[in-house]
């Protein structure tokens, strides 16, 4: 099976449509969608409504902190862009929608396979995955030996060997990497809707549970299209820069 | 978290299957890994069904010995990237929550060990068995990976369909690097990691992604098989490992009063201790020991002794520079540093053709920082009957040519000179070269392949006349050559 890995989509309509026809063409058979589907873009209704479909149709979907603040209320740590958005999304999401992402679940363990959005040891406290320290105590809080996660908009590729040793990996786009047995591995996707690696394209992963082999893709969209919108919508003028790929 | 120890059969026997591998017998048994031969239960519908096979084992002494676990998951994740004549072809691995195993080509012929036995060997053997070595090198390189422990064992040689020894075949890539692929290595032990004697001063300090690492290991086989003696010996402690960012090797001429000059150059050149001193890929190294004539003799190739006091702190200073990751890895170094051949027909083309050669050549080199440029010009013959060798004024036409050739190729020459930071190396960068051929696409389609060409420049067309009596010889050069090729055409006269 192939499964899709799409993280931090943030309301970013173009960078999801482009991923979803991307993850269509690589043979992708299932999704897994690992949070954040709102916050920072223009089309939070559009982007709730597509995740919904697919999790109705079989795919995995878990909750980040965005999709958190937009129904319980923004979290103290929340920086002043994100703060500033909540509230607009909130008015432009229907109870269901609003409904739909207050009941997803914060992790998924589905055989060897841990899904979360911000990290293992402590999931609704997000906290970052800043590097292999954090990625080792993730690695950790969990016997699966795949953790997929977002949150961090940068993909990354972490293992811990069985003798403790933790590596990190930045990954190339469109190399299929063997997962071996002989480790646990934390994949971080990166983000389809705001990437942060000065690089705009957006990013997703291939998980082939076959091959035990992970692909981090790239996929060019048109982010003018979707920073017009935010400026559009009155949204904060940095959330559309970084989508040119401003870090 | 307990560490994930591997499950090993007590035994494997002969006659057992293993995934569809029945073992026929031990080939080998060595203190990491043994060799089966193994044969396929029901032959595959591929090509693969004549394929000889050999499945290795790793000696596996439960969770206390990670060096044999790492090294086998790198090579289980590098083998199946792996592809040509200069690796073994990869058919299937097993999983370590079974039986770990790789089962993989079984390369027909014999180690390059052997010949270290009867070393010294004589010069030719050992230009030959180096270029095909750095040919090897260079291939592996160019699909990414460093290989990091390149010694004689690591090395076979396949048999031809005469008997002799074919071309090299890298084997064992267990230290081995891919710049694409995780590095399993890198944090997992405070050791340098590879085999003693062989190991580049960067590996001693823990760099492991450097190409050119591969070349001073290739260095040390070289100055073994001329001299029959390490340059570095064969040390045991970190301290004994790290005499050779200060120590220079014995000039091998000291050890062999008849190994040429050319090549100790060679060999010296390998051994530098900077890496940005060695050949900047294993092509550069493959070509200089295919075209002795051409190595352009420097202070390395006069060198006595092993080395002055003075030369002992040169060296140790030298090597106290930083040594920092290389940008790029093993595919951006070799990339970076291409052999260009200029296929001029140095006869037949008119002066406003070889003037735009030259500048698309110069353009190329301008840009490529370690760019090499190798000038080619055919000297057609007959199929049939006895050429004319001497002119009329009775100067050979080979002579003739490379004459003309170098006439050409003097405006480059200076402009190289002229450009900032020329090191001693860096008058090597042009060779001259006249073949005999009867066609002469094909002699450059050739040429370039054996040398690992990575871009050819020639003209557009000889003369209109003998055009269309041959057909183009560029068309063919672009449509059969392995390599990257600019056709040059002279300014169109205006009016």
């Amino acid at each position: 099976m192939k499964l899709a890995l799409i993280a931090d989509l943030h309301a970013n309509r173009e960078a999801l449509s482009a991923v979803l026809a991307h993850a269509a063409t690589q043979g992708a058979d299932r999704h897994a969608f690992l949070g954040d589907y709102v916050g920072y873009g223009a089309d939070p209704g559009w982007v709730v409504e597509r995740v919904r479909e697919h999790v109705a149709a079989g795919a995995l979907a878990v909750r980040g902190n965005h999709d958190d603040a937009v129904t319980a209320g923004p979290q103290p740590s929340m920086v002043a862009d994100a703060r500033a958005v909540i509230a607009w999304t909130r008015a432009r999401l229907d109870a269901a929608q609003l409904a739909f992402l207050a009941a997803l679940p914060l992790t998924h363990v589905e055989g060897e396979t841990l899904l979360v959005h911000a990290n293992a040891w402590a999931p609704a406290e997000w906290a970052y995955l800043e590097g292999r320290s954090e990625a080792a105590r993730s690695l950790l809080a969990t016997d699966r030996r795949f953790t997929f996660c977002g949150h961090v908009h940068v993909p990354m590729l972490y293992h811990l060997s069985g003798t403790g040793k933790a590596g990190e990996f930045r990954p190339a786009p469109g190399i299929a990497i063997p997962l071996s047995s002989q480790r646990r591995w934390l994949a971080i996707p990166g983000s389809a809707g705001q990437p942060r690696d000065g690089n705009p394209a957006a990013c997703y992963a291939i998980f082939d549970s076959e091959a035990q082999a992970l692909t981090f893709h790239r996929v060019p969209y048109d982010h003018a299209a979707a920073a017009a919108k935010v400026r559009a919508a009155g949204l904060p003028e940095r959330v559309a820069e970084r989508l040119g790929g401003d870090r | 978290m307990t560490a994930d120890v591997a499950i090993v059969p007590a035994s494997l026997e002969v006659g057992q299957v293993v995934d569809g591998f029945r073992l026929e017998a031990v080939a080998h048994r060595g203190g990491m890994a043994t060799l089966w031969n193994v044969g396929r239960v029901e032959s595959p519908a591929t090509d693969e069904a004549a394929l000889p096979l050999l499945m290795k084992v790793p000696r596996l002494r439960g969770g206390d010995d990670p060096t044999a676990i790492v090294g086998f998951e790198v090579e289980q994740m590098i083998m199946p990237t792996l592809s040509g004549p200069h690796v073994p072809r990869y058919v299937a691995r097993g999983d370590f929550t079974r039986l770990p195993y790789i089962v993989m080509e079984r390369i027909e012929g014999r180690s390059l060990l052997e010949r270290f036995d009867a070393a010294p060997l004589p010069v030719d053997e050992v230009a030959q068995l180096g270029a095909k070595v750095a040919t090897a090198l260079h291939d592996l390189h160019r699909q990414r990976v460093v290989h990091l422990d390149v010694k004689p064992s690591n090395v076979m040689l396949r048999r031809g369909a005469d008997g002799s020894d074919g071309e090299a075949v890298l084997i064992d890539f267990g230290l081995s690097r891919h710049d694409l692929l995780p590095d399993l290595l890198e944090e997992e032990f405070e050791l340098p990691m590879g085999t003693s004697p062989y190991m580049s001063p960067e590996q001693v300090r823990f760099v492991r992604s450097d190409p050119r690492s591969d070349l001073f290991s290739t260095g040390v086989m070289l100055y073994h098989l001329t001299t029959g003696k390490r340059p570095f010996g064969a040390p045991s402690s970190a301290r004994g490992l790290r005499r050779r960012l200060y120590r220079e090797p014995t000039a091998p001429r000291t050890l062999r009063a008849d190994c040429p000059p050319w090549l100790q150059e060679v060999i010296l050149r390998c051994l530098e201790v900077r890496p940005e001193r060695r050949y900047q890929t294993a092509a550069q190294l493959a070509f200089d020991l295919q075209h002795p004539d051409q190595v352009v003799l420097g202070e390395r190739a006069s060198r006595a002794g092993s080395g002055s006091t003075l030369d002992v702190v040169k060296r140790w200073f030298v090597s106290l520079r930083d040594n920092e990751e290389v940008e790029g890895g093993a595919g951006g170094q070799s990339a970076r540093s291409p052999i260009v051949l200029a296929a001029i027909d140095i006869d037949g083309a008119d002066p406003a053709l070889l003037e735009s050669e030259r500048d698309a050549a110069l353009r190329l080199l301008d840009t490529e920082a370690g760019a090499r440029l190798a000038c080619v010009t055919v000297m057609r013959v007959n199929r049939i009957g006895m050429d004319e060798l001497v002119d009329a004024d009775g100067t050979p036409r080979h002579l003739k040519l490379l004459i003309a050739l170098r006439h050409w190729a003097r405006p480059l020459q200076q402009a190289l000179a002229a450009s900032a930071n020329v090191d001693r190396d860096s008058a090597a960068r042009v060779t001259f070269h006249v073949i005999e051929a009867v066609d002469p696409a094909s002699a450059i389609v050739d040429y370039a392949r054996r040398n690992q060409i990575d871009h050819i420049v020639m003209g557009a067309r000889s003369s209109g006349r003998l055009r269309r009596h041959l057909g183009s010889v560029s068309a063919r050069v672009v449509a059969e050559s392995d390599c990257t090729v600019t056709v040059v055409r002279a300014p169109a006269s205006s009016g």
